[in-house]
C-alpha cells in the first residue's frame, strides 16, 4: 500500500493511465541492475530513484575522479576519491528514502556475474569496455536476463534493448569483441558531457517500461544518435542464426572473459 | 549505381555490382576491419563479405562498435 506521501510523491506517475498505483506498485517490486556508475549510469541510477524502483543495484570498482565530473551527475565535487558506488548511493537515497541501493564495489567478471544478476529482473549495461559489454550480453543470454545495452563515443550513441530468446542480443550484431587498441575508449577519443545523459535516460526509460509491462520495447532495432547532427536513426536487427551465443549452435555455453577487449579500462586507468 | 546507405543516398559510379569489401572501398570506410555490415536488413557475415554482392538499390547499414559510459 502506498503512503499519502508517496501518493503524493509519485502523483505525476499515478496520474498516467499507463501507471496508476499498479504500475507504481510494480515499480516498487521492481530490481535492476546497474553495470557501471559513471557517464551512462549516473542519469539511470538517479531517474530509477526518482521513480521509485524499490531495488537498485549498482556495480563499479572505481573511484570518483575530477576528470569524471564533467558527465557523471551522480558525483559531486566533494566525492573525489570515494568509491562511486557509494557517491551514487548517497545521491539516490537523498532523493528518494524508499528505494534500496544495493552496492557492488567491483569489477563484473566471469566468476561474479552470473550470480549479481540473477537477483534482478532487469539489467543495464553502462560500463565502457568491450570486455564487460560482452560479459553482460552473454551472463543476460544464458541467463534468460533482459537488458539494456548503451555505448557512447564522442558525439555519438547507441543503445539496443534485449530480450534473450525473443530479440537479437549484441554479438547478433558484433560477434566479437575487438581487438586490443582497436576502438578509442572516451578518455582516449572524448565524449561530450551531455551524451551519456540522453542515452542513459533512454536506458532507464526501457527499465520503467518494462517492469510496468507498457509500450514497445527497444529490441530488435539499433538505435543510434548523433547529437552533432541532432539525429536519432533506427537499424532494424534480426536475430542472428549464427550468433555465437544465441544463433542455432552456440560456442559460447558458459562464461568466460573476453582477456583481448580488457585494454579499455588498463589505457583509460593510465 | 544509386545504394542507400546508413539511411541516405549514394552513388557509385561505373559500377553496377560490387562485393562488401569492394565497397567498403569505395565509400571509405574507416576501420573497416571490425564494421558490421546489414545489407537489405540483414547482417552479414564476414566470411561473407566476399561474396555477397551489392546491387542497384540495395539498402547497406554500416554498425560500429561504441563503447562508452563508466569511466573504468
Amino acid at each position: 500500500m502506498l503512503t499519502e506521501e508517496q501518493i503524493e510523491r509519485y502523483s505525476r506517475h499515478i496520474i498516467l493511465k499507463e501507471v496508476g498505483g499498479k504500475g507504481q506498485k510494480k515499480l516498487f517490486d521492481g530490481k535492476v541492475l546497474i553495470i557501471g556508475a559513471g557517464g551512462l549510469g549516473s542519469p539511470i541510477a538517479l531517474y530509477l530513484a526518482a521513480a521509485g524502483v524499490g531495488t537498485i543495484g549498482i556495480a563499479d570498482a572505481d573511484v570518483v575522479d575530477l576528470s569524471n565530473l564533467q558527465r557523471q551527475i551522480a558525483h559531486h565535487t566533494k566525492d573525489i576519491g570515494v568509491p562511486k558506488v557509494e557517491s551514487a548511493r548517497e545521491k539516490m537515497v537523498a532523493m528518494n528514502p524508499d528505494v534500496t541501493v544495493k552496492t557492488y564495489q567491483e569489477w563484473i567478471s566471469a566468476s561474479n556475474i552470473a550470480q549479481i544478476v540473477a537477483d534482478y529482473d532487469f539489467v543495464i549495461d553502462g560500463t565502457d569496455n568491450f570486455a564487460a559489454k560482452f560479459l553482460i550480453n552473454d551472463a543476460c543470454v544464458l541467463a534468460g536476463k533482459p537488458y539494456s545495452h548503451g555505448g557512447i563515443l564522442q558525439f555519438d550513441g547507441q543503445t539496443m534493448t534485449i530480450k534473450p530468446g525473443e530479440s537479437p542480443c549484441y554479438r547478433c550484431l558484433f560477434p566479437a569483441p575487438p581487438p586490443k587498441d582497436a576502438i578509442p575508449s572516451c578518455s582516449q577519443a572524448g565524449v561530450i558531457g551531455v551524451l551519456p545523459g540522453v542515452l542513459g535516460t533512454i536506458q532507464a526509460t526501457e527499465a520503467i517500461k518494462f517492469l510496468l509491462g507498457k509500450g514497445d520495447l527497444l529490441t530488435g532495432r539499433l538505435l543510434t544518435y548523433s547529437a552533432l547532427r541532432m539525429k536519432f536513426r533506427e537499424v532494424p536487427v534480426k536475430k542472428s542464426p549464427k550468433c555465437p551465443v544465441c544463433g542455432e549452435n552456440p560456442t559460447i555455453t558458459e562464461l568466460v572473459d573476453e582477456l583481448d577487449a580488457l585494454n579499455v579500462c588498463d589505457l583509460e586507468k593510465a | 549505381m544509386n545504394l542507400t546507405v546508413n539511411g541516405k543516398p549514394a552513388a557509385i559510379d561505373g559500377k553496377e555490382a560490387l562485393n562488401v569489401h569492394e565497397l567498403l572501398d569505395a565509400l571509405k570506410v574507416e576501420q573497416a576491419q571490425y564494421v558490421t555490415v546489414e545489407l537489405n536488413g540483414d547482417i552479414l557475415d564476414r566470411d561473407d563479405f566476399e561474396r555477397a554482392i551489392i546491387r542497384e538499390g540495395d539498402a547497406v547499414e554500416f554498425l560500429y562498435f561504441m563503447g562508452g559510459g563508466a569511466n573504468r
